[in-house]
Order: C-alpha cells, then structure tokens, then sequence
C-alpha cells in the first residue's frame, strides 16, 4: 500500500506503524463526570467499519508525523491522507 | 451412516454406491428455540453440544456461504493448550481433552495428530518465562517439558542453531499439542449436529435482528424471517458487522492473517516448531506440504489476503530459523479475517440484549479452540450460566479491569 503524505509525497505503508480508528484523537474529558465509562468506551470499544475507515497512521521511518488515513478496508484502497495535527486542530479542542 | 474399517470394505466390493451425503440440506422453519449464526467451527461444534449433550431440539445454524467457509478453513490447523494465565490454560486445556476424544465422539475422521508443538526460547529471559509458562500448563494437566539444546538438537537438528543474533538455547515443548484437519472438524461437527437434528442452512445471510423492548425475537435473513427464543452468534472476522445490526460496538477489530502452504515434500519436520525471536510457526500436513505462518497484517482489513510486506517477514523468519526449506517452493498463500480482541482473549458471553449471546473476538488462536468453545457456548446458551472453563471471558471484563491479556499487550489488537 502507498500512503499519499501531505507533505513527502507517496510513501510506502511499511514505513509507518498503525494506531487504529482515528476516534483516538478525541481523548474524553477526564474531569467530566461520566469520565469512567467515557475512557472504557475511548480505550476498548472500536467501530470496526467493513468499507471506508479513517485511521492514525505514524510515520515512524519518515518525518514521524501522524496522519489521518482514510482507507477502504475492504479493498485496501487509500482513499487520502491529512495530517493529524490538522484535523486536531480543526475540531474544537484546540479552543481549550 | 455409521463410519467404519468394515463399511469401507463393504463399499469397495459394491463399487462405492452406498455412500450418501453427510447432511441434509433444510429449507429454514418459521421458528426455533436456538438460532445459532455462523456455520463455521464455532458455531457447528455449538450446535452439535446443544443438541448433544444437553439434550436441546429446535435448532438452526445459519451460514450466509457454505458450511465451514470461512476461517475453520483458513487456519494452520495447530491445536495446543500452552497458555499461562489462569484465566485461559484450563479452558484450552478442557479443550485439548475434546480434541484427543474428537474423532469417536464423532465417528469421523479429522486426522487429530498429537505430533507436539515446541517453542523455541533464544535467551535465558525467555527460558524463565517459558519454565513459568510450562508450570502454569502443569497445573492445569495439560503437561510440558523443557528442552535442553542438545536434547533439542537429537530431535530436530535441522533447525539454526548457531544464528549469529538469536541462538537457540532450548524450547518448551506440549507433546500432546498437535495438528488436525480443519475441513474436517467442521464436516464432522456438521454431520453430527445433522444426526441429531440440527437444520444447518446454508446461503442464508442475516440481515438483521428483530428486537422487542430489550428482547430478541427472532432474526431477518436473506430467506426470510425466522422467529427464535435464543440467538447465539459465532461469526468471527465478521463480529463487528453482525453485532451493529444489534447496536452493539465491541472490543474487537477486523484484521487479516495470512497463511502458506509449499509443495509436498518428504517427511521433514515432526510436529510444530515456532520461532521465538520473531514471529514464524510451522508444521508439515500428511500431504508433505510445510504449512507456515507469522503476524497478522497489522492493520484493519475485512480483505481476506494481505500484502507483500508481511510475506518477506514470515519468509524471513522462516530462513532464520531454518535455512533448508529456502529452495521449496511455495504453492499457495491466503489471508482470513480475524476478530481480534482489545485484549488478545476470546468473549463467551450473554448480552444486554435479553436472549442474545455472542462468541468472538478469537484474534489468531481460534481453531485449537473449537471443541471448547462449542460446548462453552452450548452451556451458556442451555443454562443461562457460562461454563466453569469460560468465566473469565465476560465481555464486560474491559469495563471492570479484569482483561485476560496473554502478551501484556495492552488494548492495542494488533500486537496480540
């Protein structure tokens, strides 16, 4: 598989480990007070798409930044990729 | 039809036209006590125990191909009980005894072969955690011993030895660990839930649950409705798909293993060996073929076959370990989709949905498991109360802290 990084280019797959749904960015509150079933549901529950997933993928061989894959899971086509920073930054956290 | 030495005879001299198919082919009834999803090991061994042994009727298996297509079939076909944790050795273990009794319980031949299994160790860490593992395996009677280097070399001297970066110093070694035909135990767990009145409905793909205030009531298929008080789903890689129709998101991801297979070559390698520096295990069938596998792909797939880069690392592994098989000449390689847990374990469990149950989240081990797991899931579906080999996977143990997590791995699947 090659991965389109927004910034490098096309790179292979293997230069990248693989974190999982791209949910995992959206870490709870964790002074919330439902923060315990919040964290269970963030740490062990997954969507598991069979089709088009958004994923975290690391570029631990290359500029190891982290991208927001999105991928075909049935296919194994990719679809994008944006930096993970970016879509951080594009959700309201980054108000706090 | 009663399989037999005489009956073989018999049939040769009448030209082989005795024979009859090993089970019937039912349109679905309007309703059953036990609908069980999932035609695959899993759920034909569970079907086979209910009506077995605890004596239940009015039970369908729904597969959505054809019986045993999915992973039973993908498997390396290892079956072994060499686990640590308290929570999984008596329940592969319980296991392992269902297996050395299969093929009579069955009258069928599934070419159970107690070959053993060795884990090679490759540094004095590792040889203390595997004493500590074949302690815990004693324990629960499944029974191991630890090899020396030399006794190890009297046994399989083919193997590298003298690796540069990982020499092998010894292995823990299962002798009643072996191999089975995987096509077989699920043509023999058929023919058994058959004899006993199971319908095993075939091309019949579920397409959603019927659910009424908290309880199910029964389940759509692609051939119409069918009405049940208890539904068990055994569905493997595709867990996460047939529990959404119920609303439920689950500790578990899709992912892809891959497996290989060589030409048939002359008998060379005993029982199964795999490496303990990196991720490799072989076997030899009784066809001559090496029959091999390493990590899964890593990554969330629900593709059946994977990619080169995990090819070159089995390939890899397997020339460390043992530079003879380089010249053999691989003759086939595929991928299944495994349901592999937030903690490495399996969930035998009820559901908040009242009547039903779920079997998943096997990750790579699910096959050695298929006896046990069909009469865990038997009982819990008979009894309302989970097997006393089973307790410990609960679906709701992530939630309490009470995860089974073999490796240590933590709620990342793809490092277990």
């Amino acid at each position: 598989m090659l991965i389109p990084h927004p910034l490098l280019g096309p790179r292979d797959a293997q230069e990248f480990t693989y974190l999982g749904d791209a949910r995992l960015i959206d870490r709870p509150d964790p002074s919330a007070p439902d923060a315990e079933a919040a964290f269970c549901d963030y740490v062990f529950l997954r969507d598991n798409p069979a089709g088009v997933h958004r994923e975290l993928w690391f570029h631990e061989q290359g500029d190891r930044s982290w991208l927001v894959v999105t991928r075909d899971t049935v296919t194994h086509e990719v679809l994008g990729a944006e930096l993970a920073r970016n879509v951080a930054l594009s959700r309201t956290r980054c108000g706090k | 039809m009663k399989f037999s030495g005489f009956r073989i005879f018999a049939e040769a001299l009448k030209g082989h036209t005795g024979w009859r198919p090993l089970w019937r082919n039912p349109e679905p009834k309007p309703a059953y006590d036990y609908v069980i999803i999932g035609g695959g090991g899993h759920g034909l061994a569970t079907a086979y125990y209910l009506a077995k042994s605890f004596g239940r009727s009015r039970i369908a298996v729904l597969e959505k191909g054809w019986l045993g297509s999915g992973n039973v079939g993908r498997n390396t076909t290892i079956i072994r009980s060499n686990y640590l944790l308290a929570g999984n050795e008596p329940f592969y273990e319980f296991s392992m005894k269902l297996w050395e009794g299969l093929e009579q319980e069955l009258n069928f031949n599934a070419m159970v072969s107690q070959r053993g299994i060795i884990n090679l160790f490759h540094t004095d860490a590792q040889r203390d955690a595997f004493r500590r593992r074949g302690n815990s395996m004693m324990l629960a009677g499944a029974g191991a011993r630890l090899l020396g280097r030399e006794e190890l070399r009297a046994m399989v001297p083919f193997l590298n030895y003298e690796n540069a970066r990982f020499p092998i110093k010894g292995g823990l070694m299962q002798p009643r660990a072996g191999t089975a035909r995987h096509d077989g135990v699920a043509w023999g767990y058929a023919r058994g839930a058959d004899s006993h009145g199971v319908d095993l409905i075939q091309n019949c793909e579920v397409t959603g649950f019927r659910l009424d205030r908290g309880k199910v009531r029964g389940v759509e298929t692609s051939r119409g409705y069918i009405d049940a008080d208890k539904v068990g789903v055994a569905v493997a890689g595709s867990s996460g798909r047939v529990m959404a129709m119920a609303g439920m998101r689950l500790p578990i991801e899709s992912h892809v293993l891959q497996a290989f297979v060589t030409e048939g070559l002359k008998p060379t390698i005993p029982g199964v060996i795999t490496f303990g520096a990196g991720h490799f295990y072989i076997s030899q069938s009784d066809k001559g073929g090496l029959v091999f596998g390493g990590d899964i792909d890593g990554y969330n797939s629900f593709a059946q076959r994977g990619n080169l880069p995990v090819v070159e690392d089995v390939a890899e592994g397997g020339m460390a370990l043992m530079p003879m098989i380089g010249r053999a000449r691989l003759l086939r390689m595929w991928g299944g989709v495994v349901d592999m847990s937030m903690d490495g374990s399996p969930i035998i469990d009820r559901t908040q949905i009242d009547g039903l149950y779920f079997n998943g989240g096997w990750c790579y081990g699910g096959f050695k498991a298929t006896p046990a797991s069909g009469y865990a899931f038997a009982h819990l579906l008979a009894t309302g109360a989970p097997h006393e080999t089973a307790r410990a996977y609960r679906i709701d143990r992530f939630a309490r802290g009470h995860v089974v997590d073999e490796r240590g791995a933590g709620a990342q699947p793809n490092l277990h």
